[in-house]
């Protein structure tokens, strides 16, 4: 097997786009690949902005800068996957789509290529049954925004080989990346608190234990979280979290990632978040005022 | 706003001197009680219906244990509290301060003046075991404690997970490490005890920690 040089991402959502920056960043050829053109143009021009700024701020040399640049393709071919070492999947969510698309990529790609999944809930085992190389299969979940959080989980599927894990790992590293290892589980280990966790706090405020406000400024004050869980559902969006339960809870049966009852009201009253306005606070511009 | 203080000794919210200790006076229109007894010191409170709040320190107790409770009707000028602290770990900055369903505003006000006054941040929240905090992290530090018995990642990995994937101070097994696992096992025993559900059952390595504690202690 040769060396990692070239990394496709496919799918240029918020999550692809970003990891297309890390992996350009660090000097890789990059491929990003997505049937929408302008999406593509959209994140092209996203990550020159973030580039530019980075210069800005004296997080990077215009050399770096130019040949970050430089290093970055787009592509509306799946054709275009065919010089890569390893291919990220960013792409929707759903079994389904990611066996469609890796079917597809492993008739292009040479047989060296190792794929990964970007999935925080699916399990990699499952998704690279699906394949056609369950033995050159990884799980790589980056955190969002990938450009600025440097933690990747990283987790073997079952039929996943040693050798495969240790080169996705040191590729991982290569992009100036930190990465932990987990288990094929769902969630890996991130998800797999937070997601409960934030469901608890629903529940406290659907008991009546206190006001969002209140559980929010006695976790921050009393922990030193950055965040409140209630100030990071509206972030998150309550329609998130709901996919998110029903993924976890779909494969775990775990009771604390069952979505609370509140959450489905609020959907229905339109109180989704921040993007909506309101959400367990309301937001008029970038105030936040607590309901 | 005036307020005295009766100390009943081995406060947990006020181990060492504080700004708050320091303010009180020698008759106040807010009275604090504190330490392990209390509740009991209620009792002793002259003129109770007459000053804007009287507050008294909690453990693991609900505050209904010591006013009394009447059909969701209950609430009057004594209000409860306690500074969140984990363990043996010093105490936070975070007063959740305890109120009943009929509990005036003037009495939470007053009870809130006195407190921020000597620079502490207040939460309120209902007469619930476990309040908010514990109600909130002791399943997570359950769940991790589990976790790692299964094997999901290492402690140093599970612990840096959550520090850089959500900007937590600490991880959730070093956090415990530092302030006593035996000390987990005794706030999730009282919390298992109070609703009866699994998330809040002490992990096994919080129960191993407790009888080696016992054993030690003879």
């Amino acid at each position: 097997m040769s060396e990692i040089k070239t990394i496709g991402v496919a799918g240029c959502g918020t999550m692809g786009a970003g990891i297309a920056i890390v992996a350009a960043r660090a000097g890789f050829r990059t491929v990003v690949y997505d049937t929408r053109q302008e999406a593509l143009d959209k994140s092209l021009q996203q990550t020159r902005d973030f580039f530019a700024k980075s210069v800005q701020r004296g997080k990077m040399t215009e050399e770096k800068m130019a040949a970050a640049v430089d290093k970055l393709v787009v592509t509306t071919s799946l054709d275009g996957m065919g010089e890569c070492d390893l291919v990220i999947d960013a792409v929707f969510e759903d079994l389904k789509v990611k066996h469609d698309l890796f079917t597809r990529l492993d008739k292009v790609c040479p047989s060296h290529t190792i794929f990964a999944s970007n999935t925080s809930t699916l399990s990699i085992t499952e998704i690279a049954a699906g394949s056609g190389r369950d033995d050159r299969f990884v799980g790589m979940h980056f955190c969002l925004p990938a450009q600025l959080m440097k933690l990747v989980e990283m987790s073997p599927g079952l039929n996943t080989t040693e050798e495969t894990f240790t080169k996705a790992w040191a590729a991982c590293e290569a992009m100036g990346q930190r990465p932990v290892k987990t288990k094929d589980n769902p969630g890996f280990i991130l998800n797999y608190f937070l997601i409960p966790y934030n469901n608890d706090a629903i529940r406290l405020v659907e008991a009546g234990v206190a006001a969002p406000a209140d559980i929010d400024r006695a976790i921050k004050e009393g922990l030193g979280y950055p965040m409140g869980p209630l100030e990071l559902l509206d972030l998150i969006g309550l329609d998130t979290q709901l996919l998110l339960c029903e993924a976890m809870y779909g494969i775990t049966n775990e009771p604390r990632a069952a979505c609370p009852p509140l959450v489905k009201r609020m959907i229905a009253a339109g109180h989704l978040g921040r993007k909506s306005g309101r959400g367990f606070y309301t937001y008029e511009g970038n105030a936040m005022f607590g309901s | 706003m005036t307020y005295s203080i009766i100390d009943t000794g081995n406060s947990r919210s006020f181990p060492t001197t504080h700004p708050l200790l320091e303010g009180a006076s020698g008759e106040g229109d807010v009275i604090l009680l504190i330490g392990e007894k209390a509740g009991e010191a209620l009792a002793k409170v002259v003129n109770a219906d007459h000053k804007a709040a009287i507050l008294i320190e909690l453990g693991s107790e609900c505050l209904g244990e010591h006013t009394g409770e009447s059909r969701a009707g209950e609430g009057s000028n004594i209000l409860g509290f306690a500074r969140f602290r984990l363990g043996d770990g010093d105490p936070s900055n975070l007063v959740e301060l305890v109120r009943q369903p009929n509990t005036p505003e003037s009495a939470i006000n007053a009870a809130k003046a006195i407190l921020e006054g000597a620079g502490l941040k207040v939460a309120v929240c209902f007469d619930f075991a476990g309040r908010i905090i514990d109600r909130l992290v002791r399943p997570y530090y359950n769940a991790a404690l589990r976790r790692l018995d299964e094997g999901l990642a290492t402690a140093d990995d599970m612990d840096l997970t959550l520090k850089l994937g959500l900007g937590y101070p600490e991880g959730p097994i070093a956090l415990l490490e530092r302030t006593g696992l035996a000390h987990h096992f005794d706030v999730t025993q009282a919390m298992f005890d109070a609703y009866g559900e699994s998330p809040y059952a002490p992990a096994r390595r919080a129960r191993v920690a407790k009888a080696r504690a016992q054993k030690k202690a003879g």
